[in-house]
């Protein structure tokens, strides 16, 4: 959990990460078996297929306090349901570009493919997004001020 | 203009008293010469209010899905702009095409009162269109204005001048498409950083007052149950108590209609705030067309739209954002 490091030491950021039940839930599951680890502020949440994730999910994940929203699928074409993740992947591309145009800061956003065979890389790319949004600082542009802790 | 509003009231009194429809959706006088009402017009006697002039920028469309609904026939009235939202309508099964008479009506541009209003003229009575000016007829006397100071802003960059769907047309002029960049905003803000851009959307989406206006009047918010009126969805304040819940409600309406909206700016046109909303929605387009190919909605009434296709080889969502940045 120490490898966050940057100036911002005392901030730790909330991420929330949809991951898909059978690429990226079982790549972090691989990343825990394997004993590599990612930060324990990424609170999954499992989604039968990325393309479930509506895209008032990833905002409302950001209006209860999420710092970052990452959104982990199969590679394209690997897509346990064949298409699920071509869908996810214009959907994310047009909103984050859109929250990116509202002026919220477009590193609090991410897709990742991430496989079940990837435990390593799924522990890369939480630590590195964690790293990122550390070095952001709080989100305050897309937030509910209501449900911030005093 | 006048010439045209009597060729319009023909063509409807003709269609309803040879029985081809049972009403026909139009525009209605209003108080003042500058607020004409849509209505719908059942018989050849209440056509004494029908009204048509530069002051007549709704979109028809919309009122369809109701009013199509009744039985028989619905005429309706549509600028070349508005026949891609029935178009549109009619392509997400809201309305039924065999029960629809569209007819395509000439259009000159379309005036905003607001904008009359802000550079100082009211107390107007009359309004013709003078080359490139438009001359109000007022309580104390003839005032002229640019056309491109009062007219819509939508009009400013006219989509097209053709009807995507018509069964028939009343055209007496020749229409001159105006062709500014729709997207010169766009890009203009894109270019700026993402704290300015910011600051821009905070001042523009705070005056927001949760009117509904906007959502009321899309041609493209068509669900039956709204989730803005669904208080377990959890966004359905009415008031906005932190700045979250303006933007909320802005994002969600704005990808809600993404890929399926015309630009037909009818979201701008009724804001009582004058948040310029349509540049949310062209973002969207200008995306669309840059990632996934030209796109515009409205243009056929079947087929899939850019979200409910996609392609093997579409760009990657990381570097889309990125693409946005470098525009």
């Amino acid at each position: 959990m120490q490898e966050v490091n940057t100036e911002n030491e005392k901030f730790v950021p909330n991420i929330v990460a949809f991951c898909c039940n059978w690429c990226s839930y079982a790549g972090a599951d691989l990343a825990g078996s394997s004993r590599l680890s990612y930060p324990a502020n990424v609170k999954i949440v499992r989604v039968p297929c990325s393309c479930r994730v509506n895209p008032t999910f990833v905002l409302k994940a950001f209006q209860r306090g999420a710092d970052g929203v990452i959104l982990c699928g199969c590679h394209p074409g690997d897509c346990h349901y064949v298409t699920g993740n071509y869908y996810t992947r214009r959907r994310m591309a047009l909103l984050f570009s859109f929250l990116d145009y509202l002026g919220i800061e477009k590193e609090r956003t991410r897709v990742e493919w991430v496989s079940a065979a990837e435990g390593a890389k799924f522990s890369a790319v939480m630590n590195d997004f964690v790293r990122q949004v550390t070095a952001l600082g709080e989100n305050k542009r897309i937030s509910d001020l209501r449900v911030k802790e005093e | 203009m006048n010439a045209l509003e009597n060729a319009m009231i023909e063509k409807a009194r003709d269609l309803l008293e040879k029985g081809v429809v049972k009403r026909v959706v139009g525009w209605e006088r209003g108080e003042f010469a500058y607020d004409p009402s849509p209505a719908t017009f059942e018989s050849a006697q209440s056509l004494e209010s029908f009204v048509y002039n530069d002051f007549c920028g709704a979109n028809l469309s919309k009122y369809l899905i109701k009013v199509s609904k009744n039985e028989g026939k619905t005429a309706v009235f549509l600028k070349p702009c508005d026949t891609y939202s029935l178009n549109q309508l009619i392509k997400e099964h809201r309305v039924d095409r065999e029960k629809i008479y569209a007819i395509g009506i000439e259009c000159q541009q379309k005036l905003d009162h607001f904008a009359i209003e802000k550079i100082g003229i009211d107390g107007i009575r009359e309004e013709k269109y003078d080359g490139d000016e438009a001359v109000f007829h007022c309580v104390d006397g003839e005032k002229r204005a640019k056309k491109e100071d009062v007219v819509l802003l939508r009009c400013l960059t006219c989509k097209s001048k053709k009807f995507a769907i018509a069964e028939d047309t009343v055209v007496l002029h020749e229409m001159t498409e105006s062709c500014g960049d729709r997207f010169e905003e766009v890009r203009k803000l894109s270019g700026m950083t993402a704290d300015e851009r910011f600051a821009f959307w905070q001042n523009e989406l705070s005056r927001c007052i949760r009117c509904n206006a906007c959502r009321n009047v899309c041609p493209a918010c068509t669900c039956i149950k709204c989730v803005f009126d669904n208080p377990k969805s959890g966004v359905a304040a009415k008031a906005n108590d932190v700045p979250f819940e303006e933007q909320l409600f802005h994002i969600i309406r704005a990808f809600h209609v993404s890929g399926r909206c015309t630009d037909c700016g009818e979201c701008s046109r009724v804001c009582p705030e004058r948040i310029p909303l349509h540049l949310l929605n062209r973002k969207f387009i200008l995306d669309i067309n840059e990632n996934y190919g030209e796109y515009q909605a409205g243009e056929e009434s079947e087929g899939k739209t850019p979200l409910t296709s996609y392609q093997v080889t579409d760009v990657e969502p990381g570097d889309a954002v990125r693409k946005g940045e470098d525009r």
